[in-house]
Order: C-alpha cells, then sequence, then structure tokens
C-alpha cells in the first residue's frame, strides 16, 4: 500500500483565462479508491482527462504506475481503464461485441480475451443479457456494462469520473458494490469523482476536497469529518413545524452560529459553537417557534466541505439535489452521515 | 506500435463502425434511397433534347396572296409565301412535336395568352411578308417568346431557323427546276452539295444519364468521406465514445483508418448501388473497363480523405463539422461538372473547377464511362486526385493528431 500508482506535481490546465485545474500535487497509493470530491466544474473531470492522457496538461506533470502522462502517455494507456461520464459504448453492438472491440484494441489474445469477458460479465451478472444490443438496456444495466467495459484490460489503475451519476439508487448501490469488488478483488487503484458526499464517504480510502481547481483538503474521510467538527463546533437539526424566514434570520443573528442550512420546510441545520445551543433555543421561543425535534449530528462530509469552501456544494448546482437524495439521503439508510464510518 | 498493429486496430474499428450501420435500417434503406432518388432527380429536372414538346404556340397569319403576271409570258402567277412558310413549318413540327399550333389574330392577343399561361410563343407574319420577298427585300417573322421559361425561346429559335433553311432550300430548288431545267427530285444536289451528320465515337444516343452518372458516383463517394467521416469522428466525440478509444494504447492513425475504411466501404457500396441503378434503370452503359473505373473511385477516395480529415481536426462539435461540411460540399458539386460540363461555365469559374477534386475524379470517371477511355486518357487526372490526396494528408494527419490531444 506503500508505492504510489499516481503521482502529481503541480499538474494545470488552463482553457484560455480560464484557470480549470490550479496547481494540484497528491499522490493515490497502490490499490487505493482516492476520492475526487467537489461540486461540477471544480476541476475534477479536466483531472482525471489529464491523468488519462486524454488531456494535456497546460503545466505540472503527472505519472501514472511510473510513466510520464505527457512523455510516455502510450505506456500510460497500457495501465489504465476510464469509466467516464458519458457511457463508451455502442448502443448497435451487444455488450460481448462492445467488450471484445475494446479488448481487441489492448491486443488481448482471443482465448484469453473471451475468458476475460466472461469474467467480468459475471461479475455484474449480466451473462444473460451479454448477446442483446446495449440499446435495449435499462441505464443500471448500461453502466454496469460501462464499469466492466473499462475492466477488460485488466488496468492496475481505473478512473471512474461519476460512475453514478443519473441513476437510481437501486443501480447506484449495484455500482457502488461492484466498484468495491473490483478493488478488493483485483487491488485495482481507483480514483473516483464525485459530487456526492455519501458517495465519497462510502467507497474512498481518502477523499481530495475540490473548489475552483485546487485541493483545498486531503484526507481520510474520518479526518475530514474530525476537522469539521473540532471540539467547539456543534451541528444541530432543528424540527420547527412554524418555522419562517424571520426566525432563521434571528437564528443567524446569535452569536457563536456559523452557518445555517434549510433542509426542509421545517428542518434546519444549524452549524455553532459548542455553547450556544441555550441561546439558539431562546431565539426560536422568542420568535413564537415550537421546536418539536432536536438533533445532534455528527459532521458529514457535507460540513466539511461547507467549512472549507464556505458554501454548500448543492448550492453551486441545483440539479445534483434531485440525484443526490436519490442516491441515497444523507441521514438515510444508505447514507455516509451521522459520523458511522462505513465501507472499508 | 508497427504498422501492423495500426492496420490490425483500423479494422477492428471498421468492423465495429460496419456493425454499427448495418444494424441501423434506418441508415440501410438511406444508402440506397440517396443514390436512387439523386439519380432520379438529376436524371429528371435537367432538360434533354426531347423533353420539350407540345409547347403551345400561335401563328397570327396577317399576310395575303400576292399576284405576279411574267411580263414576257403573260402567264399570271400567284405568291403566298406565308402560307409556304406555315406549311414547312408544320411539315417540321409534325416531325419533332414540339409545338401545338393554333391561330391568332395579332401581338396583343399572343401576349395576353402567354401571360396567362396559356401559350408558350407565337409566330406574327406580317401583312407585307409576301411582298417584300417579291419586291427583293427580306422577309421580316416576329416571334414571341414566353421570357420566363428561356427553354421555349431556344427550341423556337431552332424550329424557326429550320423552317427557314427548308424554305430558301424550297424555293431554291423551285428556281433552279425553272432556270435551269433540271429535274426538281435532283435540285438538291445542285443546293446543298454538302451535308453534315453527327455521330459520337461511341455507339448510342448521347443521354443525360450517361453524363450524370459518373459525376453522381464520384460526388457520392466525395460526400461519404467529406461529410461521413468528420459525422462519424466529431458524433463520436459528441456521445463520449471517443474517449474511449483515446484512452486505448492504440494509435491515433488506427482510429482515423478504421474510420476511413469504414467510409470508404460505404461510399464504394454506394457507388455500386448507383451504378447498377444507372444500367438497369437508366440505360446507361459503361464503356471502359470496370476495373479502372474502381480504380478511379478507390484514387478519388484518397484524395478526399485528407480534407475530410482536415474538416474533423477543426471541428469540434457534430453540429459545427456539419456546417462546414456543407458549406464546403455544395460549391464543389456544382462547380466540378458533376450536373453540367465546366466547360459552360465562364472562365474564372473554370479556375475554380480546376482547384477542386472533385472536377478530375468526375472528367476522369466521365471519360472511362462514356467514352471508354484506357490509362494513358486519364493519367493527368489520376496524378491530380493522387497529388491532392498527398497534399491534404501531409497537413491533416498532424492536425488530427493535434486536435485529438487537447
Amino acid at each position: 500500500m506503500s508505492k504510489s500508482a499516481i503521482v502529481t506535481n503541480s499538474l494545470s490546465k488552463k482553457f484560455g483565462n480560464f484557470t480549470a485545474v490550479d496547481q494540484i500535487s497528491f499522490d493515490v497509493k497502490e490499490g487505493e479508491i482516492f476520492g475526487f470530491l467537489g461540486p461540477n466544474g471544480a476541476g475534477k473531470s479536466t483531472t482525471i482527462r489529464m491523468l488519462c492522457t486524454l488531456s494535456r496538461p497546460s503545466g505540472g506533470s503527472a505519472t501514472i504506475a511510473g510513466f510520464d502522462i505527457v512523455r510516455q502517455d502510450s505506456e500510460v494507456r497500457k495501465h489504465i481503464g476510464l469509466v467516464s461520464e458519458k457511457m463508451i459504448m455502442y448502443n448497435e453492438l451487444t455488450a460481448r461485441e462492445n467488450l471484445k472491440l475494446f479488448g481487441r484494441l489492448y491486443d488481448i489474445p482471443k482465448d484469453e480475451l473471451n475468458r476475460r469477458i466472461d469474467e467480468i460479465l459475471s461479475l455484474v451478472h449480466m451473462e444473460k443479457w451479454a448477446d442483446k444490443q446495449i440499446g435495449t438496456y435499462s441505464t443500471g444495466m448500461k453502466q454496469r456494462i460501462n464499469v466492466i467495459r473499462a475492466m477488460v484490460n485488466k488496468p492496475n489503475i481505473l478512473f471512474l469520473d461519476e460512475p453514478t451519476l443519473g441513476l437510481d439508487p437501486q443501480s447506484t448501490s449495484e455500482i457502488r458494490e461492484v466498484i468495491r469488488k473490483i478493488n478488493v478483488e483485483n487491488r485495482t487503484t481507483m480514483i473516483l469523482t464525485t459530487h456526492m458526499m455519501v458517495e465519497a464517504d462510502l467507497l474512498c480510502n481518502r477523499i481530495g476536497i475540490i473548489d475552483h481547481g485546487k485541493i483545498v483538503a486531503l484526507d481520510t474521510p474520518a479526518n475530514l469529518k474530525k476537522m469539521a467538527s473540532g471540539t467547539d463546533v456543534a451541528i444541530h437539526e432543528f424540527d420547527i413545524p412554524n418555522l419562517n424566514n424571520a426566525m432563521i434570520s434571528a437564528i443567524k443573528a446569535v452569536g457563536g452560529v456559523s452557518s445555517i442550512v434549510q433542509e426542509s420546510e421545517t428542518r434546519i441545520k444549524v452549524r455553532s459553537g459548542g455553547d450556544s445551543f441555550d441561546s439558539i433555543l431562546d431565539t426560536v421561543r422568542k420568535c413564537g417557534g415550537k421546536v418539536k425535534e432536536v438533533k445532534s449530528l455528527e459532521p458529514t462530509l457535507e460540513d466539511v466541505f461547507l467549512r472549507i469552501t464556505g458554501r454548500e456544494v448543492r448550492d453551486s448546482v441545483s440539479d445534483t439535489v434531485k440525484i443526490n437524495h436519490q442516491g441515497g439521503p444523507r441521514h438515510g439508510p444508505m447514507g455516509g452521515g451521522g459520523g458511522s464510518k462505513r465501507g472499508r | 506500435m508497427g504498422a501492423s498493429s495500426i492496420i490490425r486496430h483500423s479494422a477492428w474499428i471498421c468492423w465495429k463502425d460496419l456493425t454499427e450501420f448495418s444494424r441501423s435500417k434506418l441508415r440501410l434503406v438511406m444508402l440506397i434511397l440517396m443514390p436512387l432518388f439523386m439519380m432520379v432527380m438529376v436524371g429528371f429536372i435537367f432538360p434533354s433534347g426531347g423533353s420539350i414538346s407540345d409547347q403551345p404556340v400561335a401563328i397570327s397569319m396577317q399576310d395575303v396572296e400576292q399576284s405576279v403576271t411574267n411580263p414576257l409570258t403573260g402567264n399570271t402567277t400567284t405568291y403566298w409565301m406565308g402560307d409556304t412558310f406555315v406549311t414547312q413549318l408544320e411539315a417540321i413540327n409534325n416531325e419533332t412535336g414540339m409545338m401545338t399550333l393554333s391561330t391568332s389574330p395579332g401581338f396583343d392577343d399572343i401576349k395576353a395568352q402567354i401571360q396567362d399561361g396559356k401559350l408558350s410563343g407565337g409566330i406574327i407574319i406580317p401583312g407585307n411578308f409576301t411582298s417584300d420577298i417579291l419586291a427583293g427585300r427580306q422577309g421580316a417573322i416576329t416571334v414571341i417568346t414566353d421570357q420566363s421559361n428561356p427553354q421555349v425561346s431556344q427550341m423556337m429559335q431552332a424550329v424557326l431557323s429550320k423552317t427557314i433553311e427548308a424554305m430558301g432550300t424550297y424555293f431554291a430548288r423551285m428556281n433552279v427546276n425553272r432556270t435551269y431545267g433540271v429535274d426538281f427530285n435532283s435540285t438538291v444536289a445542285v443546293i446543298q452539295p454538302y451535308s453534315v451528320q453527327f455521330q459520337g465515337i461511341m455507339p448510342g444516343e448521347p443521354n443525360y444519364f450517361q453524363f450524370v452518372a459518373p459525376g453522381i458516383i464520384g460526388m457520392t463517394v466525395m460526400m461519404s468521406l467529406m461529410t461521413g467521416l468528420p459525422h462519424a469522428i466529431s458524433y463520436e466525440k459528441d456521445i463520449g465514445t471517443l474517449d474511449g478509444m483515446l484512452v486505448a494504447p492504440i494509435n491515433r492513425l488506427s482510429i482515423i483508418l478504421g474510420k476511413v475504411l469504414a467510409q470508404t466501404a460505404r461510399g464504394l457500396i454506394q457507388a455500386a448501388i448507383v451504378i447498377t441503378l444507372a444500367i438497369l434503370l437508366f440505360g446507361v452503359t459503361i464503356q471502359g473497363n470496370i476495373l479502372l473505373v474502381v480504380g478511379i473511385i478507390l484514387l478519388s477516395v484518397f484524395s478526399f480523405v485528407g480534407l475530410g480529415i482536415l474538416i474533423t481536426s477543426f471541428t469540434e462539435k457534430e453540429e459545427t463539422a456539419t456546417m462546414v461540411m456543407m458549406t464546403l460540399m455544395f460549391p464543389m458539386m456544382f462547380l466540378s461538372g458533376v450536373f453540367f460540363p465546366i466547360q459552360q461555365m465562364p472562365w474564372y469559374m473554370q479556375d475554380v473547377a480546376h482547384a477542386l477534386p472533385l472536377t478530375y475524379a468526375t472528367t476522369a470517371l466521365r471519360k472511362v464511362m462514356v467514352l471508354g477511355a484506357g490509362i494513358s486518357s486519364i493519367w493527368i487526372e489520376a496524378t491530380v486526385l493522387f497529388a491532392f490526396g498527398v497534399v491534404f494528408l501531409a497537413i491533416a494527419v498532424p492536425m488530427f493528431k493535434k486536435a485529438m490531444s487537447r
């Protein structure tokens, strides 16, 4: 686990005047699942594309499995697999034909390739569908093939760009299961990008939080959460049936309150200094609010992001909220919330 | 990563493209319909010799008989030149069937009827026609045509000059007969000792399909490479599948070569369809060697490949690719002598035509298919096509490699 599969050194990408990736340096250890967490447009996909040799860096350098991504790009390509946000498959071809095509591009001998195809098809339980055209599949089935397609050449390093984007909850958990299985069984190093806190928390050994092209924090999920909670920060969720805007403004004005997030019509989540809980309750009562329930929450990665960047992840992209809840409500059964360390 | 692996990988990419293509019913139908549609369309809308018939034309006869008494013999002869003219005109028209003749009182009536679309033209034979001729002056005939239809005026000019010629011959023969006493049936050799006959160097009547079929073959091949290639690549770029090939350890050239092979196969199939349709439905015959035709087609493919790749490299999205292609294709289609000979164009446009590879492809195909030419007659075109291919590829390949690693 100590050898580095990926090392980047001040890697940058500019599009005209816009800096998409701003001198990021990190390394990913062999066998690790490394998460890139950040809102859309933060530079996650651009970083992945550079590491996959699809895009040339404007500055800095990186090595994949010891090979330079610019000078030794063809060597790099032999060691990597890419699960892109857009599915890399042809609808008119069957799953098997798709896998065969890409296997052939990696010069895998015929017999070995056929064995390999059966193996990865069974990994996602798609043997029965193997000879049907991809166009007839559901999105979840397509994504399963899309993931194993990147595995056809047994890559040491697998890049997964938003692998569960737009999937229903069931397919999402299936895909996450497959990702974990691949990682455990093949000791495949993985880089995963996501804007979903839960996903990063569930899957990743370490997480790099990326915002405006810069890595703003990089640690294990547990440590990141510790960082968010600290000793003097408490997060409380209030359920106030007669919640109104005046009340929210009043709470905001309470000393020690650092942020308020309205979760639903009646629920708000308040981050505050440890000793301001009483003052908040007083303020709510003063405004005529009836508190039905108060929960003390352990910080989630969302709180980490909030604390580091000063804004909600979902503020930046409205449409991700829906997917986020579909993918697993943050404090629901799937959730990485509540601080209970799941995953591996 | 030698040449053999490039070819192997490109064969797989070509296999993929063709499999995809063969499973799309709509695309298969279009593959056959497009050339058929093209042939039928251009074959029937463009005028050919026999296409004008039964044009309504009115004759306004204002001429009157004139009697002339020979002072020596005292015999009186009656002349009605206008009637002779109409008789000759009717005789010629009976052969060609170009006009449907009617009568009209005069100019104003003819004008009104042309405006109403009832007539295509009119012929006015003035009142002094016979007397002018008898007095040694030229007889004048007024022809009125529908200016909105240039074909009609051409047709009428042709018919009238034939009529006048026939009339002139008729009177000349009468005079020769009368003056020299030559037997009337032999007089023609006295007046027209020479005659000209037109014959093509190949048997058969020339027809427009014969002319246009080689052009359409050239155009189809050009289209499959110039639109098919950029489309195939920019489409994969848009839907994201191109990344799958780019991230594989294959030479970038394999991708473009695979696509070129698939598009070439498509172009050849379409060319074969055009040739088959042309022979079966439109009576076109191929005079030259069919292998030579295939050879020219392949050479044309080579000359367009670079241009196709160049467009691909410049255009990021499928939409822009389509726009750029259309802008380039239309001038090439109309300036390269596909539909009408470039010799008909003004000289500066001919110069433009000579800068387009399609011109050479079309000319070479036409020489072989229509004129039965051999290699020795088309080597200039072949060399130019090859040169176009080399130059465009030399520019396009580095551009493509650069474009693929943005």
